[in-house]
């Protein structure tokens, strides 16, 4: 028993719990709020939006998905399996003058064959037409028929699909680039993976021996692989190949010539300025055609300069030049106390640069190398205006084939779809690497 | 002192150059390819097919030359060209010779200094209408609106054609092919000009290319052939006479199939000459006696290779017009082989 129970019990202070948040503000209708409709402007624009994604997305969809075929080996897979029947049907035709008149056309009407299911779908509606009209006049019609609802043709894409990638490489040696290029992913991912022992020495590998062996390995002619020309070289493993060279070369020579370009002595700034200056100034169509037209003709007859050679010579110099202006921006946006503290410390050139500047520079042109880098990637299309065969002009000639002529739909959509995947890794890697090192000053 | 060392470097480089250019034959057969310019993809005409093999019209040009130098229509490299490389690739040396749809022209032929060997396809501006319209003739176009690139000399072919036969149109003018052809679905005009190979092209693109015909008459010239550099007229001999012996095969009826057992049989003088059993005939162009043989066993005659790539029965669907042989209503007339 205790004294101090007066059988009366303390109120004892519980704070009520926080009243929810009103309904409008929270969940999905707080978001749709906050986000869609929180003024009459934006709702309507919201409205808008909606609407046009509406009538943009099911058609896609349904040409790309629901419509479209994927199994078969030629175009036979995709023609419609249903009979078009040409009717002849009397209607009142327009004359150019406004008159009507009697006139008999056609309207197409589908039948299903006996036993076959259809592999297309198709829609009446009302079409408009031209008629030939008393000898030698011509009336306007509007007569209602069926209309097949168009599918996109995937069977193109997939018989089609090693030569977008590997171009005219000999089929059984394909194993190569697959090897090169397998490899090589496979080593950047590594060099780019945080705390993975000796990424400093994977990088070295990837810059110096790796592009020789890839070469060999591309070209053959030794170890008992047959020389495959590379004229033959062309798909996605072309796009990879320029644009790789293209990346890993311009990048340490647009360094040097922003280094030239700020450089104290007269004769390597001036060269450097001259370098950056022209490659900056000529459209890159121009360089290619300078390396495709005009040096061959100043080489003697038969001497054939290796023409993808003189391609990736051509845009390495041309996207150094580039590179060079982000990296003299980063430079400069380095507060001039970061060199005399360098200075202060008794470093000289190189080390200032190697240890204090280059660091803090790059990190402030990640967003603008990478941009560059991805402008490359898809710069590198514009070769075939030189008669090389990247991706793109794989596609555009596999169009031209008379089997699959007219299916560039199909053609461009995959190799959109192939850009964007390149692109937006990139872009994502980009945007990871900033976050990493942002150091918050 | 340095300029002088670079005019004689020039000057050297010029001298290679003649020497270079005086035996494309040898060349050729020391390399053991040709190489010839195509064109970056033309349906029908030069295109890879399926098996990453370029094929078409004008590739089977190519194959000829190959057949008949090498003895294998295989050993060509194709080089792509578009219709601005084309002509420096040629010049420089590149390539051996070009065939991709080029326009025999006084300009190509004189002033850029290069040698036609003859015309493999003529092509010239022509119409399509719907089939609904039950036209038959471009002269029954009379009133007709008429969909036409803008600034074109298609544009000044159509009206000078009109104006000729006495007949009304209304022009429809687009700037790109592509519109073009947009317009003519959606039914802006009733008929469609341009070069009759590229209506063909622009009709297979088409929704429903069975709609849609390409009406018999030719209102332009556009002739086509494959071209070489001057200054070897040798090879430029064997281009030609490539180009004549498929033209004479098909006028004599040798085909792919039937040409060993022709050999044998055939009591021809010419076909004799042609297949190397009469004379050395390819000994003079410095070849193989049995060249001519080697090209209609492995590329067949021109007939089969129009009926293969371009004829009727194909995608393209191009009837044979003026392209067939001379004794059955067409212009292909080639010199006597003796």
């Amino acid at each position: 028993m205790s004294t101090q129970d007066y059988g009366v019990t303390e109120p004892v202070f519980t704070p009520k719990p926080d009243l929810p948040p009103p309904a409008s503000t929270v969940g999905v209708i707080g978001w749709v709020r906050n986000n869609l409709v929180p003024d009459w402007f934006n709702g309507a624009m919201t409205v808008v939006a909606l609407l046009a994604l509406y009538m943009v997305i099911p058609p896609i969809v349904n040409w790309a998905l629901f419509d479209a075929h994927f199994v078969g080996d030629s175009r036979k897979a995709c023609k419609p399996n249903v009979q078009i029947v040409r009717d002849k049907v009397a209607t009142k035709g327009i004359m150019p003058d406004g008159t009507t008149l009697d006139v008999e056309t056609t309207a197409d009407r589908i039948v299903v064959p006996e036993g076959v299911i259809p592999n297309v779908r198709w829609e009446r509606k009302m079409v408009e037409g031209v008629v030939r009209a008393k000898g030698r006049e011509y009336a306007k019609v509007v007569v209602e028929k069926d209309v097949i609802i168009e599918g996109a043709c995937w069977v193109f894409v997939g018989v089609r699909f090693d030569q977008f990638i590997y171009g005219f490489y000999p089929k059984e040696e394909r194993w190569r680039p697959t090897v090169v290029i397998g490899i090589g992913l496979l080593l950047i991912i590594y060099m780019l993976t945080d705390g993975m022992p000796h990424r400093g020495r994977v990088a070295m590998f990837l810059l110096i021996p790796f592009p020789v062996i890839a070469f060999f390995m591309f070209s053959g002619g030794v170890l008992g692989m047959p020389h495959v020309d590379n004229a033959k070289w062309g798909g996605l493993v072309l796009t990879i190949i320029i644009s790789s060279v293209a990346i890993t070369g311009a990048l340490p020579l647009g360094v040097a010539l922003a280094l030239g370009r700020r450089s104290q002595m007269p004769i390597i700034r001036w060269f450097c300025v001259l370098v950056i200056e022209f490659f900056r100034s000529v459209p890159m169509i121009t360089i290619l055609f300078m390396a495709l037209v005009v040096l061959p003709l100043f080489l003697p007859p038969g001497t054939t300069f290796d023409q993808l050679l003189r391609v990736l010579i051509g845009v390495t110099i041309f996207i150094a030049a580039y590179t060079a202006e982000v990296v003299r921006g980063g430079l400069q946006a380095l507060p001039k106390g970061q060199y005399e503290a360098a200075d202060a410390l008794g470093l000289g050139y190189w080390k200032m640069m190697r240890l204090i500047i280059l660091p803090q520079a790059l990190r402030i042109m990640i967003p603008a190398i990478v941009s560059l880098f991805i402008g490359i990637f898809k710069d590198t299309t514009l070769v075939q205006i030189v008669g090389l065969n990247d991706l793109l002009t794989m596609v555009q000639l596999a169009v031209t084939d008379a089997q699959w002529i007219g299916l560039s739909k199909e053609g461009y959509f995959f190799c959109g779809f192939v850009f964007f995947v390149f692109c937006f890794s990139m872009s994502r890697y980009s945007m990871y690497l900033e976050r990493k090192l942002h150091t918050g000053h | 002192m340095k300029n002088t060392a670079i005019l004689a470097l020039g000057v050297g480089a010029a001298m290679f150059a003649t020497a270079a250019y005086a035996g494309t034959v040898d060349d050729i057969k020391k390399r053991g390819e040709l190489i010839c310019g195509v064109t970056t993809g033309l349906a029908g005409f030069a295109a890879p097919n399926d098996k990453g093999e370029w094929a078409g019209f004008d590739v089977d040009i190519c194959r000829a030359v190959a057949a008949g130098v090498l003895g294998d229509s295989s050993k060509v490299k194709f080089v792509p060209t578009t219709g601005k490389s084309r002509f420096p690739t040629l010049q420089s040396g590149e390539v051996d010779m070009l065939s991709r749809n080029t326009t025999w022209t006084f300009d190509r032929d004189v002033k850029l200094g290069f040698e036609f060997a003859g015309v493999n396809f003529y092509d010239g501006q022509g119409f399509m209408v719907r089939k609904d319209l039950g036209v038959k003739s471009a002269l029954e176009l009379d009133g007709a609106t008429v969909c036409v690139a803008t600034g074109s000399t298609t544009e000044l072919n159509l009206g000078d054609y009109f104006r000729a036969n006495n007949m009304k149109y209304v022009p429809v003018v687009f700037e790109k092919s592509d519109e073009i052809r947009a317009g003519y679905i959606a039914g802006r005009c009733d008929a469609y000009t341009t070069d009759r190979s590229g209506l063909a092209a622009q009709r297979s693109q088409m929704p429903n290319p069975d709609a849609h015909v390409v009406l018999p008459e030719v209102i332009s010239k556009e002739p086509l052939g494959p071209l070489v550099r001057h200054g070897d007229n040798q090879w430029g001999d064997v281009v030609r006479w490539t180009l004549n012996v498929l033209v004479i095969a098909e006028e004599k009826g040798l085909t792919a199939a039937n040409v060993e057992s022709m050999k044998s049989s055939t009591g021809d003088p010419e076909v004799k000459r042609l297949l190397g059993l009469e004379g050395e005939y390819g000994a003079r162009l410095g070849l193989p006696n049995d060249w001519a043989l080697n090209i209609i066993k492995q590329v067949g005659n021109y007939g089969e290779s129009y009926e293969r790539n371009i004829g009727p029965n194909t995608p393209i669907g191009l009837a044979r017009g003026v392209n067939g042989p001379w004794n059955k209503g067409g212009i292909l007339y080639s010199p006597p082989f003796r």
